[in-house]
């Protein structure tokens, strides 16, 4: 695996793949056949600038470990012509389906929800289907995996680390106690419901923990998603005030909200709104609340 | 090879349902999902979940409404079961901690949603799906339930029996995306289908790319009937340029649709006299059609729906994320202007045929939420019906596959259970290209060992995808979006005998291409071109299955409308469609609707709104 700070610029695919000693006769056949589809690919990007009045240009960012050419991490450029309300999602399907099938990247619902697929675009982490082309500004659009991610392949990270660190925060509502009769409900009043509201949109997309200077430099950091999901449920009061003792003593920990240094990066880039510098400063009062008390 | 008691295919809201359920009753449950859970399309589900709460509703009520907005092809025992079972189901989401919107009591609120005859639409927001999809996930990793995330399951391990009905499922292969592992995992108990929706069918749908209707493919070719596949909801609130859904929570709240010479057309043109905007979902995309063809669409495309009446502090207290998705994928701010809608593929109420307990005609295989049918929404699905319906079945899938002591079922399944051959002349052969020849189930009746069908299964699926990464060929996209091309053009909402054979015509012709499909993508890492290309194939069997049957469907039933047959014809027509694979020769025939279940007796009256 590769992480994106070993990036290095090549130009187009060329035929390096065809040069690359190959050993075993199906390595040979998959390099043949990739050469092939570049040939084709190249072909079919030349006709899709000429057909296309206004255009754009994705400069994307490439690594496969298995594949000759692409084990060094590269750019490449894809051209794609630009209609009124494109997303930066609709360019990549575009480039993947006209240009390079090889092209991968994690998308599924389109309308801001799965939390898919948070890239870094044009220096920023966002959401590729919420982004519109014409909002960056600018005819060249450089795509990046999410930083201080591990890189799997092309655009994709391995997210484990960013779930590892939201299971850590034991991320389940727990009541202390529930209403005897199956079919009543627990009382939560309006006030309450809002409180939690914005911190309950979390789609665990990972912009916020990828933005983070001190994620970065701490892996044991539980990170901002992770800290706002404790939040969701350290403020829901139908859990009660045993299981909110227990959950403070989680976020106080040597990795948890006294590392956050407040630089609002996080609630800069989270594409759902939640204030999540806030929630965090949140916490930290609740917790030396709860120590006073306790003295 | 990996081995559960029981696995659970695909994590969205009847998955982890179910997996939560066989939990529960102390079976050893794994999920095995293509996506990662919280990425499942539950997720965008807006509106709510219908459930008999309150006094003066009663679950009577809402199985009432269900039958009614099935148009009469719902099937009673589903309909009964679920309408009682939804109340507590709703109430046990509640105490996994779903953040559902409030009165001022403190208790859940409730909103009127199309064809309920009382408010019982409980909602989380204009969000309701993303956060039921949350809570249940964090159940899922309080339990410690295995997730097998970014797992793409191929295919089933199912025995070749003769008979459909004598085979069993003893598990399924699956494809691990980030490192190109064949694995088969094997199920002691059962394997539940919950892979969603078949929206990737079409080209306009409010449906992720990852619903390509997997689950059905699978069970289909395994042997399973496809029932009702014609059955399509086309949602009449959807964003124009990416099909992006508006929820009926606008309508439900008071929102109003206009057409382009600004009348309120669904009491102005007499197409709901009584509910206007909170008619039936096909009511209103047919009314809304209907407006575009006589000339009174805006830009001849769509028509707009208002809420500002409704007021800011109301809108941002309900429907706050409808103002977001307007914003940010049609550039419209939703105070200030109305909303342009227009019809789009949203739902399949067709499906893998089961009985209420989610078990399907093959022993050990099960299928619960939008690819199952059961079926609960005959003709057309009320909103709000199905995020209960995946609670109620998924529910009682698990439960069932985990080994609890259940009712025997009503409804019957497989074969037979038919009543009479069906009768449809497509222009074209459907099916498989060579029959018996791709590696279906083969019905020789030579593998019928339980490991050795594993096995076999496993090998079968790596060399189809060592072929595919090997050939050379042409790219599945094209493919792909010919089909979903002619799907929305020939077997939209109104749909005519011509269009119908003209769409099979090209889903033939598309069959044909796929054969030289070969995935470009050399690598075994996340390699997403070959998983797009095995999911094309399956997108190619569902929508053949829907596309016969209705040409076969004679008459205008709920969501399908014919052109040569304007009536509901119900002396004929109060039956399932049904369609087997048969070896890749696909057969129709019908079986009938249970109008009658050990509760109640349904007499079907028009449906009016």
């Amino acid at each position: 695996m590769s992480t994106i700070e070993q990036e290095t610029e090549t130009e187009e695919p060329t035929d390096e793949a065809a040069e690359t000693a190959v050993e075993s006769p199906g390595e040979r056949r998959r390099a043949d056949k990739q050469e092939r589809t570049r040939e084709r690919d190249q072909q079919r990007v030349d006709e899709g600038i000429s057909e296309s009045e206004e255009a754009i240009t994705l400069k994307v960012f490439r690594y496969d470990p298995e594949v000759a050419g692409k084990e060094e991490p590269r750019f490449d450029d894809f051209t794609v012509p630009f209609h009124k309300g494109m997303t930066v999602l609709d360019a990549l399907i575009y480039s993947r389906d006209h240009y390079d099938s090889s092209l991968t990247f994690r998308h599924s619902c389109r309308q801001a929800v799965c939390g898919s697929d948070a890239l870094f675009i044009n220096g920023k982490q966002r959401l590729a289907c919420k982004t519109q082309i014409a909002d960056l500004d600018s005819g060249t659009i450089r795509i990046e995996p999410l930083p201080h991610q591990e890189v799997v392949k092309d655009l994709v990270v391995d997210m484990e680390h960013f779930y590892d660190q939201m299971e850590a925060v034991e991320p389940y509502f727990d009541a202390d106690e529930l209403p005897e009769d199956e079919l009543e409900e627990q009382r939560q009043d309006r006030e309450n419901r809002e409180k939690v509201k914005m911190s309950t949109r979390c789609i665990w997309c990972g912009a916020c923990m990828s933005s983070c200077n001190i994620a970065a430099g701490d892996n044991e950091y539980l990170g901002p998603a992770a800290i706002n999901k404790a939040y969701r449920f350290a403020m829901d009061e139908r859990e009660g005030e045993q299981r909110k003792q227990e959950r403070l003593k989680i976020i106080e920990q040597e990795h948890g909200v006294w590392r956050c240094q407040t630089q609002f990066s996080c609630t800069e880039v989270c594409p759902k709104d939640i204030p999540l510098t806030e929630h965090i400063q949140e916490l930290k009062r609740e917790a030396v609340k709860n120590n006073l008390k306790f003295w | 090879m990996y081995e559960h008691d029981v696995i659970v295919v695909g994590a969205g809201g009847a998955g982890l349902r179910a997996a939560i359920a066989a939990h529960e009753e102390g079976a050893d449950v794994a999920l095995v999902t293509k996506l990662h859970p919280v990425r499942s399309h539950t997720g965008a589900a807006e509106g709510g979940i219908n459930a008999a709460l309150r006094e003066g509703d009663d679950w009577e009520l809402h199985a009432y409404d269900t039958m009614k907005g099935s148009d009469y092809l719902g099937d009673a025992p589903a309909i009964d079961t679920f309408a009682q079972d939804a109340p507590e189901e709703v109430i046990q989401i509640e105490h996994w901690g779903m953040p559902f919107s409030r009165e001022d009591d403190g208790r859940v609120s409730q909103r009127p949603f199309g064809g309920m005859s009382f408010p019982r639409t409980t909602y989380a927001g204009a969000e309701t799906g993303h956060h039921l999809l949350h809570t249940m996930y964090e159940q899922v990793v309080k339990r410690g339930i295995e997730v097998y995330d970014e797992w793409y399951v191929t295919n089933l391990a199912v025995t070749d029996h003769d008979d459909p009905e004598d085979r069993q499922c003893h598990g399924a292969v699956a494809y691990e995306i980030a490192t190109g592992n064949v694995e088969g995992f094997w199920a002691r108990n059962g394997v539940i289908l919950a892979t969603g929706g078949l929206g990737q069918a079409f080209d306009h749908t409010t449906n992720a790319v990852a619903n390509t209707g997997d689950g059905c493919a699978m069970a289909y070719r395994a042997g399973v009937p496809m029932e009702d596949m014609e059955m399509i909801q086309f949602h009449p609130t959807t964003l124009p340029s990416t099909g992006v859904l508006i929820s009926e929570g606008v309508r439900g709240e008071g929102g109003i649709l206009y057409n382009d010479e600004e009348e309120r057309f669904m009491f102005e043109h007499g197409y709901a006299n009584n509910d206007g905007e909170l008619a039936s979902r096909d009511v209103v995309s047919r009314a809304e059609l209907d407006e575009v063809n006589a000339g009174r669409g805006i830009e001849d495309e769509y028509v707009d729906l208002d809420m500002r009446h409704l007021g800011e502090e109301r809108i941002l207290d309900r429907l706050e994320n409808i103002l977001h998705l307007a914003e940010d994928f049609e550039g419209v701010d939703g105070l200030d202007e109305p909303m342009p809608v227009k019809p789009g593929q949203h739902y399949a109420m067709g499906g893998v045929e089961t009985d209420e307990n989610g078990e399907t005609c093959i022993d050990g295989l099960y299928a619960a939420g939008e690819t199952a049918c059961v079926s609960l929404h005959g003709a057309n699905r009320l909103g709000g019906n199905a995020l209960p319906e995946l609670l109620v079945f998924g529910a009682r899938a698990g439960h069932h596959a985990a080994g609890k002591d259940m009712k025997t079922a009503e409804i019957q399944t497989g074969p037979s259970a038919k009543s009479e051959d069906g009768d449809v002349a497509p222009p074209v052969e459907p099916g498989a290209i060579e029959a018996g020849g791709e590696g279906d189930v083969a019905a020789d009746g030579a593998m019928v060992e339980p490991k050795e069908t594993l096995e076999h299964t496993v090998q079968q699926e790596q060399d189809r995808i060592e072929t595919l990464l090997e050939d050379d060929g042409i790219n599945h996209a094209e493919v792909r979006s010919n089909v979903q091309e002619s799907m929305t053009e020939n077997v939209n909402v109104f749909r005519e005998e011509s269009a119908l054979e003209d769409a099979l015509r090209d889903l033939r012709h598309a069959r044909e291409r796929y054969e030289d499909v070969a995935v470009a993508d050399p690598s075994r890492t996340y390699n997403t071109d070959l998983i797009h290309t095995i999911e094309t194939r399956n997108i190619l069997d569902v929508a053949e299955a829907i596309t016969l049957g209705a040409l076969a469907r004679e008459e205008f039933r709920g969501a399908h409308w014919r052109k040569e047959f304007q009536e509901r014809r119900d002396e004929e027509w109060i039956k399932h469609t049904m369609l087997a694979w048969n070896d890749g020769t696909p057969e129709l025939y019908y079986k009938p609707v249970e109008l009658e279940s050990q509760w109640k007796e349904y007499e079907p009256k028009e449906r009016s709104y």
